[in-house]
This record gives C-alpha cells, sequence and structure tokens, in this order.
C-alpha cells in the first residue's frame, strides 16, 4: 500500500438548491484499496461517488486522484476550473460503472470495450481488439462479443460495463450500485467479477447495499448518512459491531 | 497521472508510480473557468451588424417611407389574417391526417399500412406548387362533383368552381400536403415510446385507444414538438405559394400592389417584418408546449409540494386513511 492516498476528498460540500447533500466530506482511499460506501438512500454515498470523477461539481472542498485535483487545476492555492480536455484527461484513470449500466445502445459488447481505447487512447486498433477479447473473457462473455445490449441481460450488460471501464486501465474503479438493477440470480456473477478485481489489487470504491460483498471483499465500510460519514473502519467492526445508533438502525433495516 | 501510464496487465494490475499530494489549504477557494473572448467575440458581433444596418438603412434603395406606410396598410393587414387562417386551419387538418397516417403506418394491417405509405410517397414526392394548381383548378378535371348511384340516379351535383373556391383549394393543398410530412414527424414520436409503456397501460386496463391517447401521444409529444414546429413554420411561410391561385395571402396582396407600383425592395422589406413576426410568435406557443411535455424528463429540481401531495395520496390508498 503506497503512503499516499490514491483518492484523497477533502472537505467536500454540495447542496442541490438549499438542501445540503455533502457536508464537509473528508475520506483517503489507498492504492489497492476497496472501499464500500454504504448508507440509507438520500444519504449522499451516490453523489459522493459521482463527485469523484466530476460528473457533479462540488460548492467547496476538492477530489484529489493521484495527487491531481479531479476537474480543477491548482494554481497558487487556488482551483480553476479545468478544461474540458484536461478533465476528459484525469477522467482516463477514473473508471465507473453505474446503477443503469449505461452502455452504448448502437454498438455491440465487443465495440463497447473497443471505443474508449480506440477514440480515447488511439491505440492500434488489432492491439485493442485483442485486449477487449480478453476483458470479455475476464468477465466470463467471451461468446458475447457481438451481441447488441438489449440483447443481453441485465448481468451481462453490468459485466460489459465493467470491462468497458477496465479497458481504459483505470487506476481506480468506481461503482455507484452495480448491482440494484439486476435479478437476485444475476448479481453474483457481477459480485464475482468485482471480487476477482480486488483480488488483483484493483483499487474499487463501491457504493452497495450488498452487505455480504462488503463484508467479505472490501478492506473498509464507511457509513453515510444526511451527506456526513457516521462511521467508518473494517467490515467486522462496523457491520458486526457498530457503534453508532444510525448504524445499528440501518443495518437492523437491511438484515 | 497526466500521461497514461502503460499498463501491463488486463486485469487491471497497475504499475506502482509515485504521485505528490500537492500541498493544498482546506478549503481552497474554487475559480471559474474564465471566459475572456466572450466580451471580445460580442463586441466584433455587435460591430458588424452596426455595419450591415447601416449600409441597409442609408441605402436610397430601402425607402423607409414606404415601408412605414404599407406596413399597417389595409391591404397588407388583410393579407395577414388571410396568412394566419390558412395556416392555421391547414395546420389543425393536417396534424389530424397525420395522426391517423401515422397509426395507419405502424399499424399490422398491411392495406392500412401500404395506403398510408403510397398516400405519404404521392404527397411527399410532388412539388407542393404542383399541387396547389391541381386543387385549384380541380374544375378542368372534373366540373361537376356529383354522387350518382345506379337505379337511384343523381343524389346531388354542384359545379366543381363552387365548392372549391380558391381559398378552399389553397387549404386542401396545404393540409394533405403538410399531412404527409407531419406524418413521419408523429411516426417518429410514436416510436420513440418504449414499448412497456403501452404493455403498462394495457394491463391497467386500458383499452388500445386509451392507451395510445393518454400514455403514448403524450410522451411522443415531447418528441414530436420540435420538429413539429417547424412544420409550422415551413406551412406559415410556404402560405405565400397561393399567389399562383390567387388566394389573398400577404405575399400575394404584397406581389399585387409592387406589380403597380414598382416598389418591390421596400414592400419584399413590410412582407419580411410579418413574417418575421408571425414567426416569432409562433415560438412562444412552441416553448411553452416544449416545457409541458418535457417535464418528465426535465433536470430534477426540489419540489417540497409534490412530496407533500405524494404523502396524501399515500395516505388516501392505505387502508385507514381516504376511507371516513
Amino acid at each position: 500500500m503506497a503512503a499516499q492516498p490514491l483518492v484523497s476528498v477533502r472537505t467536500l460540500t454540495k447542496s442541490y438548491g438549499n438542501k445540503v447533500v455533502l457536508k464537509r466530506i473528508n475520506l483517503d482511499v489507498a492504492e489497492g484499496e476497496v472501499v464500500a460506501l454504504i448508507g440509507p438512500s438520500g444519504s449522499g454515498k451516490s453523489t459522493l461517488l459521482r463527485c469523484m470523477n466530476h460528473l457533479e461539481g462540488q460548492d467547496s472542498g476538492c477530489v484529489l486522484v493521484a495527487g491531481e485535483p479531479v476537474g480543477y487545476v491548482l494554481k497558487n492555492g487556488e482551483l480553476h476550473e479545468a478544461s474540458d480536455k484536461i478533465l476528459s484527461h484525469q477522467r482516463r484513470s477514473i473508471g465507473m460503472v453505474f446503477q443503469g449500466f449505461n452502455l452504448f445502445q448502437h454498438m455491440t459488447a465487443l465495440e463497447n470495450i473497443m471505443e474508449g481505447p480506440i477514440r480515447v487512447l488511439k491505440l492500434p486498433r488489432p492491439e485493442v481488439e485483442q485486449q477487449a477479447r480478453r476483458l470479455l473473457n475476464l468477465v466470463g462473455l467471451g461468446d458475447w462479443a457481438d451481441h447488441y445490449p438489449l440483447q443481453l441481460s441485465g448481468g451481462q450488460q453490468q459485466r460489459i460495463a465493467i470491462a468497458r471501464a477496465l479497458a481504459m486501465k483505470p487506476r481506480v474503479m468506481l461503482f455507484d450500485e452495480p448491482t440494484s438493477a439486476l435479478d437476485p440470480e444475476l448479481v453474483g456473477d457481477v459480485l464475482e467479477v468485482m471480487r476477482t478485481l480486488a483480488q488483483e489489487g484493483m483499487t474499487m470504491i463501491v457504493v452497495t447495499h450488498e452487505i455480504g460483498f462488503a463484508r467479505e471483499v472490501c478492506d473498509r465500510v464507511v457509513f453515510m448518512a444526511d451527506g456526513e460519514i457516521v462511521e467508518q473502519g473494517l467490515p467486522g467492526k462496523v457491520l458486526l459491531d457498530p457503534q453508532h445508533e444510525r448504524t445499528r438502525e440501518f443495518l437492523r433495516r437491511l438484515l | 497521472m497526466r500521461d497514461c501510464p502503460e499498463a501491463a496487465a488486463v486485469d487491471g494490475v497497475m504499475p506502482l508510480q509515485g504521485w505528490e499530494i500537492p500541498t493544498l489549504p482546506d478549503d481552497a477557494p474554487l475559480i471559474p473557468r474564465p471566459q475572456p473572448w466572450t466580451p471580445v467575440a460580442a463586441v466584433f458581433c455587435v460591430a458588424i451588424f452596426a455595419f450591415l444596418l447601416w449600409r441597409f438603412l442609408e441605402n436610397p434603395v430601402v425607402d423607409r417611407a414606404v415601408i412605414l406606410e404599407y406596413l399597417f396598410k389595409d391591404v397588407t393587414l388583410r393579407g395577414v389574417g388571410v396568412t394566419l387562417y390558412l395556416t392555421a386551419v391547414s395546420m389543425v387538418a393536417g396534424i389530424a391526417g397525420a395522426i391517423l397516417l401515422a397509426i395507419m403506418h405502424l399499424s399490422d394491417n398491411i392495406v392500412l399500412s401500404s395506403l398510408a405509405r403510397l398516400y405519404i410517397s404521392i404527397f411527399r414526392g410532388t412539388p407542393l406548387l404542383v399541387q396547389l394548381i391541381f386543387w385549384g383548378y380541380l374544375g378542368i378535371f372534373t366540373p361537376d362533383i356529383s354522387l350518382s348511384l345506379p337505379g337511384i340516379g343523381t343524389l346531388f351535383s354542384v359545379p366543381t368552381s363552387d365548392v372549391v373556391t380558391p381559398m378552399v383549394a389553397a387549404i386542401l393543398a396545404l393540409s394533405l400536403n403538410a399531412a404527409a410530412y407531419s406524418a413521419e414527424i408523429v411516426r417518429s414520436g410514436i416510436l420513440s415510446v418504449p414499448r412497456g409503456q403501452v404493455e403498462a397501460a394495457r394491463s391497467v386496463g386500458m383499452t388500445r385507444f386509451q392507451a395510445f391517447r393518454r400514455v403514448v401521444m403524450p410522451q411522443a409529444l415531447r418528441v414530436i414538438i420540435p420538429p413539429m414546429g417547424n412544420e409550422v413554420i415551413a406551412m406559415l411561410k410556404g402560405t405565400s405559394l397561393v399567389s399562383v391561385i390567387a388566394g389573398n395571402d400577404l405575399m400575394t396582396n404584397l406581389q399585387n400592389v409592387y406589380s403597380q407600383t414598382f416598389q418591390i425592395i421596400p414592400l419584399l422589406i413590410v412582407a419580411s417584418i410579418w413574417y418575421l413576426i408571425l414567426v416569432s410568435l409562433l415560438t412562444i406557443p412552441q416553448s411553452w408546449l416544449e416545457r409541458r411535455f418535457g417535464q418528465s424528463v426535465a433536470r430534477p429540481r426540489v419540489r417540497r409540494q409534490q412530496s407533500r401531495l405524494w404523502n396524501m395520496r399515500l395516505r388516501s390508498v392505505t387502508p385507514t386513511g381516504g376511507r371516513s
């Protein structure tokens, strides 16, 4: 584990209108660490994740990924809004997996995976295709390369989406409730892929309601409520012996 | 992080590469991106427009006295009235026809869908001008419009020229043509509504017509309105074509005037001013409609009232509430 945090959230504040959804959040994630963000809906965990790759802008504070403030350029102690080009460059190393998959509907599974490396990284097509097929095998969908997203089940789509994010060789992967839109019997396949990734040493931040996954795979569980981090620590500690009433209340309802 | 690391593995194993965490004060000020060229561009544009406007106004051909005289003259205003009337009637008829054609086109019935396709191909495939002339001179093809049944005799018969006046001919031509074009717009709107919506509507017991009317069409309208706005504007300006069959719309009236007075440019400017005003007015209801039908996909805003309403509804469906 590197001494410096790979992802560092600093006093991040965000509000929609006059509703404050993130209240001065501080969070450090080390390289190779797998962190689960849990909490009731509306607690701000998804917003926090979306701030990490600047899909949402913040009111104050910042997110550093490998030392760079995402969406901003640091000059003389001030954070200047980055150009679209810089932001796009920063996002290359931040993979994102959405609750609703968001695969490109007009491309096959293989094309979905190849799009980023070819258009953004400008890598040669044969090399990219080889890598994409390896990724398809990794997520267990080697035979589905030429299918369009709507011809695939939700679980298959989500695994393609993970492969699409991995194709950019990101330093950190963000998962926004990756299994919430899936049938129960399809959840396992997706979690299996994520488990493999975690074992490979990928840095992952996962917003999830899968307590089992958080307990078995994650290095740390962060519980959020009302835009604040209520408590965090080892999964065994937070999930089995929570210190705060809000955490206890949440876990009681979930189990 | 700026130069992309040449990662070795596909599986996301990262090369361990160092990075520096910059010294950063808590709550460092966030500076929005400056846009230094915006004022420059604005000044530049204003200068160009001012120059063009000046060149235009100081031109002797642009006789302001004539423009002002004719802008609100009776002949102009009557023309505006006819243009608006033609547009409104033809567009309403055209949209009604378009919805019918779109439904026919999407129908499983091969006769209906073929008919719709044939109609659309004919009315889109021939020039509007030709269609106008055809309806205007319908009397040449059939001097009388009559209905005769064998054994009963002629039920009625009227001279074509009495029924199909230039105005009726214009409305016929414009609305039949608009129906063909708009049918494709309506069809694309209907196709944009996911199948599940119909299935859900049918599952709550709606008839096919109810599902179409209450669920499909309101969602289709969101897609339909912008291109349909184009159609209305094209129609408004397309009414100027009726001059060939002596309709007395704005353009025809002014043409008649300048063919005698030879004040061609000033009167064309009068016509342009009116068309511009009418089109600008039309965009107001369009944006209103877009907002009305775009609500459901607009960016979410915090709405307190809605949640209160929701709670009330919830209470009324729970067993204890809403009964007494």
